[in-house]
Protein backbone atom coordinates (compact mmCIF):
# COMPACT_ATOMS: atom_id res chain seq x y z
CA UNK A 1 0.00 0.00 0.00
CA UNK A 2 2.89 1.88 0.45
CA UNK A 3 3.89 1.83 -3.46
CA UNK A 4 -0.21 3.15 -3.96
CA UNK A 5 0.15 6.05 -1.28
CA UNK A 6 4.02 6.76 -2.95
CA UNK A 7 2.63 7.15 -6.37
CA UNK A 8 -0.02 9.47 -5.85
CA UNK A 9 2.03 11.64 -4.44
CA UNK A 10 4.44 11.41 -6.66
CA UNK A 11 1.69 11.77 -9.67
CA UNK A 12 0.02 14.65 -7.88
CA UNK A 13 3.64 16.57 -8.36
CA UNK A 14 4.20 15.58 -11.79
CA UNK A 15 0.57 16.29 -13.06
CA UNK A 16 1.40 20.26 -11.11
CA UNK A 17 4.19 20.59 -13.27
CA UNK A 18 2.32 19.16 -16.49
CA UNK A 19 -0.08 21.45 -15.82
CA UNK A 20 1.83 25.09 -15.31
CA UNK A 21 4.04 24.17 -18.06
CA UNK A 22 0.83 24.37 -19.99
CA UNK A 23 0.42 27.40 -18.61
CA UNK A 24 3.50 28.81 -19.74
CA UNK A 25 1.93 30.35 -22.88
CA UNK A 26 -1.99 30.34 -23.99
CA UNK A 27 -3.70 27.36 -23.18
CA UNK A 28 -4.76 26.74 -27.12
CA UNK A 29 -1.29 27.87 -28.00
CA UNK A 30 0.43 25.22 -26.25
CA UNK A 31 -2.03 22.60 -27.64
CA UNK A 32 -0.26 23.33 -31.05
CA UNK A 33 0.71 20.31 -33.09
CA UNK A 34 4.22 22.11 -33.30
CA UNK A 35 4.44 22.97 -29.51
CA UNK A 36 3.58 19.33 -28.60
CA UNK A 37 5.94 17.45 -30.56
CA UNK A 38 8.54 20.07 -29.13
CA UNK A 39 8.10 18.95 -25.58
CA UNK A 40 8.66 15.58 -26.62
CA UNK A 41 11.95 16.77 -28.21
CA UNK A 42 12.93 18.61 -25.11
CA UNK A 43 14.47 15.21 -22.53
CA UNK A 44 13.69 16.44 -19.26
CA UNK A 45 10.02 17.14 -20.36
CA UNK A 46 10.10 13.53 -22.22
CA UNK A 47 11.89 11.99 -19.50
CA UNK A 48 9.28 13.18 -16.84
CA UNK A 49 6.05 12.56 -18.63
CA UNK A 50 7.77 8.77 -19.23
CA UNK A 51 7.86 8.87 -14.83
CA UNK A 52 4.67 9.89 -14.93
CA UNK A 53 3.45 7.31 -17.06
CA UNK A 54 4.67 4.87 -14.98
CA UNK A 55 3.36 6.52 -11.60
CA UNK A 56 -0.12 6.46 -12.76
CA UNK A 57 0.01 3.36 -14.45
CA UNK A 58 1.02 1.38 -11.46
CA UNK A 59 -1.21 3.71 -9.03
CA UNK A 60 -4.08 3.40 -11.21
CA UNK A 61 -3.96 -0.64 -11.72
CA UNK A 62 -2.57 -1.24 -8.42
CA UNK A 63 -6.29 0.70 -7.42
CA UNK A 64 -7.84 -1.66 -9.26
CA UNK A 65 -6.82 -4.99 -8.28
CA UNK A 66 -7.72 -3.68 -4.49
CA UNK A 67 -11.15 -3.43 -5.68
CA UNK A 68 -11.19 -6.13 -7.34
CA UNK A 69 -9.56 -8.24 -4.41
CA UNK A 70 -12.37 -6.70 -2.31
CA UNK A 71 -15.26 -8.02 -4.31
CA UNK A 72 -14.16 -11.27 -4.04
CA UNK A 73 -11.52 -13.70 -2.33
CA UNK A 74 -9.84 -17.04 -3.48
CA UNK A 75 -5.73 -17.93 -3.92
CA UNK A 76 -6.72 -18.76 -7.67
CA UNK A 77 -8.74 -15.63 -8.01
CA UNK A 78 -6.65 -13.34 -6.06
CA UNK A 79 -3.21 -14.98 -8.19
CA UNK A 80 -5.31 -14.02 -11.74
CA UNK A 81 -5.76 -10.41 -10.73
CA UNK A 82 -2.30 -9.93 -9.04
CA UNK A 83 -0.59 -11.29 -12.18
CA UNK A 84 -3.09 -9.77 -14.46
CA UNK A 85 -2.64 -5.96 -13.04
CA UNK A 86 1.03 -6.44 -13.67
CA UNK A 87 0.92 -7.43 -16.80
CA UNK A 88 -1.70 -4.63 -17.44
CA UNK A 89 0.72 -1.77 -16.05
CA UNK A 90 3.08 -3.63 -17.88
CA UNK A 91 1.62 -3.30 -21.42
CA UNK A 92 0.06 0.04 -20.72
CA UNK A 93 4.00 1.36 -19.70
CA UNK A 94 5.38 -0.23 -22.93
CA UNK A 95 2.24 1.06 -25.45
CA UNK A 96 2.94 5.17 -23.14
CA UNK A 97 6.88 4.54 -23.83
CA UNK A 98 6.33 3.81 -27.31
CA UNK A 99 4.29 6.97 -28.24
CA UNK A 100 6.78 8.87 -25.80
CA UNK A 101 9.89 7.39 -27.91
CA UNK A 102 8.30 7.95 -31.29
CA UNK A 103 7.61 11.66 -30.88
CA UNK A 104 10.68 12.28 -29.58
CA UNK A 105 12.79 10.93 -32.34
CA UNK A 106 10.07 12.05 -34.85
CA UNK A 107 8.62 8.53 -35.98
CA UNK A 108 5.35 9.39 -37.45
CA UNK B 1 -49.20 35.91 40.18
CA UNK B 2 -48.53 33.44 38.53
CA UNK B 3 -51.53 31.09 37.18
CA UNK B 4 -51.28 27.29 36.79
CA UNK B 5 -54.46 25.74 35.29
CA UNK B 6 -54.48 22.64 35.51
CA UNK B 7 -55.82 20.08 32.23
CA UNK B 8 -58.79 18.19 32.63
CA UNK B 9 -58.79 14.35 32.69
CA UNK B 10 -59.65 14.65 28.79
CA UNK B 11 -57.79 17.63 28.07
CA UNK B 12 -54.83 15.49 29.04
CA UNK B 13 -55.47 12.58 27.23
CA UNK B 14 -55.92 14.50 23.89
CA UNK B 15 -52.71 16.49 24.42
CA UNK B 16 -50.41 14.01 24.89
CA UNK B 17 -49.87 11.21 22.32
CA UNK B 18 -48.80 8.10 23.37
CA UNK B 19 -45.16 7.24 23.14
CA UNK B 20 -43.77 4.26 22.60
CA UNK B 21 -41.83 4.34 26.25
CA UNK B 22 -45.36 4.75 27.90
CA UNK B 23 -46.85 1.43 25.88
CA UNK B 24 -47.60 -1.80 27.73
CA UNK B 25 -47.19 -3.95 24.81
CA UNK B 26 -45.12 -4.01 21.42
CA UNK B 27 -44.67 -6.12 18.91
CA UNK B 28 -41.46 -8.77 18.28
CA UNK B 29 -40.03 -9.64 15.31
CA UNK B 30 -37.62 -12.56 15.98
CA UNK B 31 -35.78 -13.33 12.52
CA UNK B 32 -36.23 -17.25 12.71
CA UNK B 33 -33.73 -19.43 9.98
CA UNK B 34 -31.91 -22.42 10.41
CA UNK B 35 -28.81 -22.68 7.31
CA UNK B 36 -28.28 -26.11 8.53
CA UNK B 37 -31.13 -27.50 7.11
CA UNK B 38 -31.64 -25.13 4.56
CA UNK B 39 -34.38 -22.92 6.37
CA UNK B 40 -34.79 -19.45 5.07
CA UNK B 41 -34.77 -16.68 7.42
CA UNK B 42 -38.99 -15.20 7.93
CA UNK B 43 -40.48 -13.54 11.17
CA UNK B 44 -41.68 -14.48 14.12
CA UNK B 45 -44.05 -11.76 15.80
CA UNK B 46 -44.60 -11.87 19.29
CA UNK B 47 -46.89 -9.37 21.58
CA UNK B 48 -44.85 -8.48 24.79
CA UNK B 49 -45.63 -6.73 27.49
CA UNK B 50 -42.59 -4.14 28.42
CA UNK B 51 -41.55 -1.96 31.08
CA UNK B 52 -40.00 1.11 31.19
CA UNK B 53 -36.74 -0.56 32.19
CA UNK B 54 -37.11 -3.95 29.79
CA UNK B 55 -34.05 -5.02 27.72
CA UNK B 56 -34.62 -6.52 24.10
CA UNK B 57 -32.45 -9.76 26.12
CA UNK B 58 -35.58 -9.63 28.22
CA UNK B 59 -38.20 -9.23 25.71
CA UNK B 60 -36.57 -12.20 23.70
CA UNK B 61 -36.13 -14.36 26.84
CA UNK B 62 -39.82 -13.67 28.05
CA UNK B 63 -40.69 -14.95 24.13
CA UNK B 64 -38.29 -18.16 24.82
CA UNK B 65 -40.66 -18.82 28.59
CA UNK B 66 -43.99 -18.08 27.41
CA UNK B 67 -44.30 -18.68 23.32
CA UNK B 68 -41.39 -20.84 22.09
CA UNK B 69 -38.77 -21.71 23.63
CA UNK B 70 -37.07 -22.51 20.13
CA UNK B 71 -35.75 -19.17 19.22
CA UNK B 72 -31.89 -19.66 19.27
CA UNK B 73 -30.08 -16.71 21.02
CA UNK B 74 -26.81 -16.70 22.68
CA UNK B 75 -26.67 -14.69 26.14
CA UNK B 76 -24.88 -15.05 29.60
CA UNK B 77 -23.89 -12.06 31.70
CA UNK B 78 -26.94 -9.74 31.06
CA UNK B 79 -24.51 -6.23 32.04
CA UNK B 80 -22.72 -5.79 28.33
CA UNK B 81 -19.38 -7.80 29.94
CA UNK B 82 -19.29 -10.78 27.73
CA UNK B 83 -20.32 -10.09 24.61
CA UNK B 84 -22.49 -12.84 23.51
CA UNK B 85 -25.89 -11.21 23.16
CA UNK B 86 -24.98 -9.01 19.67
CA UNK B 87 -27.49 -8.80 17.40
CA UNK B 88 -28.97 -6.34 15.32
CA UNK B 89 -31.90 -4.32 16.80
CA UNK B 90 -34.01 -2.41 14.47
CA UNK B 91 -31.41 -2.56 11.69
CA UNK B 92 -28.57 -1.50 14.23
CA UNK B 93 -25.79 -3.65 15.63
CA UNK B 94 -26.23 -3.93 19.29
CA UNK B 95 -26.29 -5.53 22.57
CA UNK B 96 -29.30 -7.03 23.24
CA UNK B 97 -29.00 -7.09 27.09
CA UNK B 98 -28.00 -3.16 26.39
CA UNK B 99 -30.60 -2.07 24.23
CA UNK B 100 -33.78 -0.58 26.30
CA UNK B 101 -36.46 -1.14 24.51
CA UNK B 102 -38.04 2.61 25.96
CA UNK B 103 -35.13 3.38 24.15
CA UNK B 104 -35.76 2.24 20.63
CA UNK B 105 -38.80 5.18 20.24
CA UNK B 106 -40.99 2.33 18.69
CA UNK B 107 -43.87 -0.34 19.12
CA UNK B 108 -42.11 -2.81 16.52
CA UNK B 109 -38.70 -4.13 17.42
CA UNK B 110 -37.10 -6.08 14.97
CA UNK B 111 -33.97 -8.78 15.87
CA UNK B 112 -32.04 -10.21 13.73
CA UNK B 113 -28.53 -11.94 13.64
CA UNK B 114 -25.58 -9.70 13.36
CA UNK B 115 -24.40 -9.51 9.28
CA UNK B 116 -20.85 -10.58 8.53
CA UNK B 117 -20.94 -13.78 10.48
CA UNK B 118 -21.95 -17.22 9.47
CA UNK B 119 -25.57 -18.19 11.25
CA UNK B 120 -26.02 -21.31 13.21
CA UNK B 121 -29.93 -20.56 14.16
CA UNK B 122 -32.17 -17.64 14.25
CA UNK B 123 -30.34 -14.73 16.38
CA UNK B 124 -27.17 -16.91 17.36
CA UNK B 125 -24.19 -16.60 14.76
CA UNK B 126 -20.56 -18.41 14.29
CA UNK B 127 -17.61 -16.62 16.37
CA UNK B 128 -14.79 -19.05 15.10
CA UNK B 129 -13.34 -16.45 12.10
CA UNK B 130 -13.31 -13.61 15.08
CA UNK B 131 -11.76 -15.57 17.62
CA UNK B 132 -9.32 -16.59 15.03
CA UNK B 133 -8.45 -13.45 14.11
CA UNK B 134 -8.20 -12.09 17.58
CA UNK B 135 -5.75 -15.25 18.06
CA UNK B 136 -3.82 -13.63 15.11
CA UNK B 137 -3.04 -10.38 16.95
CA UNK B 138 -1.09 -12.59 19.57
CA UNK B 139 -3.12 -10.94 22.37
CA UNK B 140 -0.64 -10.97 24.91
CA UNK B 141 2.79 -8.95 25.79
CA UNK B 142 5.59 -10.80 23.96
CA UNK B 143 8.63 -9.93 25.59
CA UNK B 144 11.64 -12.02 26.56
CA UNK B 145 12.40 -11.22 30.47
CA UNK B 146 9.14 -12.29 32.64
CA UNK B 147 8.26 -9.35 34.97
CA UNK B 148 8.09 -11.96 37.96
CA UNK B 149 11.97 -11.53 39.39
CA UNK B 150 12.99 -11.79 42.28
CA UNK B 151 14.29 -7.87 41.85
CA UNK B 152 11.70 -6.44 39.83
CA UNK B 153 8.10 -7.12 40.38
CA UNK B 154 6.10 -5.30 37.67
CA UNK B 155 6.35 -3.06 34.83
CA UNK B 156 5.86 0.26 35.68
CA UNK B 157 3.94 2.40 33.59
CA UNK B 158 2.93 5.95 33.73
CA UNK B 159 -0.75 7.12 33.13
CA UNK B 160 0.10 8.80 29.43
CA UNK B 161 1.73 5.27 28.63
CA UNK B 162 -1.55 3.39 29.85
CA UNK B 163 -4.21 5.92 28.12
CA UNK B 164 -2.29 5.28 24.74
CA UNK B 165 -3.94 1.89 25.17
CA UNK B 166 -6.34 1.52 28.12
CA UNK B 167 -9.75 2.10 25.89
CA UNK B 168 -9.21 -0.53 23.42
CA UNK B 169 -8.51 -3.11 26.21
CA UNK B 170 -12.27 -2.93 27.04
CA UNK B 171 -13.58 -5.20 23.91
CA UNK B 172 -15.50 -7.51 25.07
CA UNK B 173 -15.36 -9.43 21.32
CA UNK B 174 -18.73 -9.22 20.96
CA UNK B 175 -18.51 -8.94 17.41
CA UNK B 176 -20.43 -5.47 16.60
CA UNK B 177 -17.87 -3.82 14.98
CA UNK B 178 -17.49 -6.46 12.92
CA UNK B 179 -21.20 -6.66 12.05
CA UNK B 180 -21.10 -3.19 11.25
CA UNK B 181 -18.19 -2.80 8.71
CA UNK B 182 -18.72 -2.60 5.44
CA UNK B 183 -15.23 -3.62 4.11
CA UNK B 184 -15.85 -6.99 5.87
CA UNK B 185 -19.35 -7.35 3.76
CA UNK B 186 -17.58 -7.79 0.60
CA UNK B 187 -14.30 -9.19 2.08
CA UNK B 188 -14.25 -12.14 3.82
CA UNK B 189 -10.67 -12.80 4.88
CA UNK B 190 -10.56 -9.18 6.25
CA UNK B 191 -8.84 -9.21 9.82
CA UNK B 192 -12.02 -6.83 10.67
CA UNK B 193 -11.69 -3.56 12.99
CA UNK B 194 -11.95 -6.26 16.33
CA UNK B 195 -8.19 -7.70 15.20
CA UNK B 196 -6.85 -4.82 14.23
CA UNK B 197 -7.90 -2.51 17.72
CA UNK B 198 -6.57 -5.64 19.17
CA UNK B 199 -3.37 -5.74 17.32
CA UNK B 200 -3.06 -1.66 17.98
CA UNK B 201 -3.80 -2.12 21.78
CA UNK B 202 -0.55 -4.55 22.06
CA UNK B 203 1.69 -2.30 19.79
CA UNK B 204 0.82 0.84 21.55
CA UNK B 205 1.95 -1.22 25.19
CA UNK B 206 5.32 0.07 26.06
CA UNK B 207 5.45 -3.08 27.73
CA UNK B 208 5.52 -5.41 24.93
CA UNK B 209 8.15 -6.39 22.27
CA UNK B 210 6.22 -7.68 19.86
CA UNK B 211 5.28 -4.76 17.60
CA UNK B 212 7.16 -5.54 14.41
CA UNK B 213 5.58 -9.39 14.31
CA UNK B 214 2.21 -7.76 14.99
CA UNK B 215 2.77 -5.26 12.22
CA UNK B 216 4.24 -7.64 9.72
CA UNK B 217 0.55 -9.92 10.23
CA UNK B 218 -1.92 -6.71 9.78
CA UNK B 219 0.24 -5.71 6.52
CA UNK B 220 -0.89 -8.17 4.49
CA UNK B 221 -3.41 -7.75 1.27
CA UNK B 222 -6.80 -8.61 3.59
CA UNK B 223 -5.24 -6.59 6.32
CA UNK B 224 -4.79 -2.82 7.73
CA UNK B 225 -5.02 -1.23 4.59
CA UNK B 226 -8.52 -2.80 3.28
CA UNK B 227 -10.41 -0.56 5.94
CA UNK B 228 -12.43 2.72 4.70
CA UNK B 229 -12.50 4.55 7.54
CA UNK B 230 -16.58 4.43 7.26
CA UNK B 231 -16.25 4.49 10.85
CA UNK B 232 -19.48 2.40 11.62
CA UNK B 233 -17.27 0.31 14.19
CA UNK B 234 -16.87 2.88 16.61
CA UNK B 235 -20.53 4.18 16.09
CA UNK B 236 -22.04 0.64 17.52
CA UNK B 237 -19.25 -0.25 20.11
CA UNK B 238 -21.37 -0.32 23.24
CA UNK B 239 -17.77 -0.02 25.66
CA UNK B 240 -16.75 2.96 23.95
CA UNK B 241 -13.92 1.59 21.94
CA UNK B 242 -12.74 3.40 18.65
CA UNK B 243 -11.55 0.76 16.43
CA UNK B 244 -11.43 3.41 13.76
CA UNK B 245 -8.88 5.17 15.50
CA UNK B 246 -6.48 2.42 16.35
CA UNK B 247 -6.64 1.26 12.73
CA UNK B 248 -5.33 4.86 11.78
CA UNK B 249 -2.82 4.83 14.66
CA UNK B 250 -1.62 1.42 13.52
CA UNK B 251 -0.92 2.84 9.73
CA UNK B 252 0.93 5.59 11.36
CA UNK B 253 3.38 3.12 12.72
CA UNK B 254 3.15 0.76 9.37
CA UNK B 255 4.15 4.39 7.40
CA UNK B 256 6.73 5.63 9.72
CA UNK B 257 4.93 8.31 11.74
CA UNK B 258 4.79 6.80 14.98
CA UNK B 259 7.49 4.41 16.85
Amino acid sequence: MKIHYGTALGAVALVAVHILMRMSQKFSDSLQYQNVIANYHFLPYALMLEVLLILLSVHGFNGLRVILLELKQGSTYEKMINYGSLAAMAILIAYGSRTILMAGMGIS
Amino acid sequence: MAVVSVPKPSEESNSKAKTPSQSNTITLRISRSNPSEGQEAIFSEFQIPVQKWTTVLEAILYVKQNFDHSVAVRYSCRQASCGSCGMKINGKPALACYTKISELNSNIVTVEPMNNFPIIRDLAVDFKQLISNHKKMKPFIIREDSEVTPESKEFIQTPQDLEKFLQFSYCIKCGLCNSACPTMATDTSFIGPQGLAQAYRYVADNRDKGKDERLKIVDDSHGIWRCHFAGSCSQVCPKGVDPAMAIQLLRGYLLGFRK
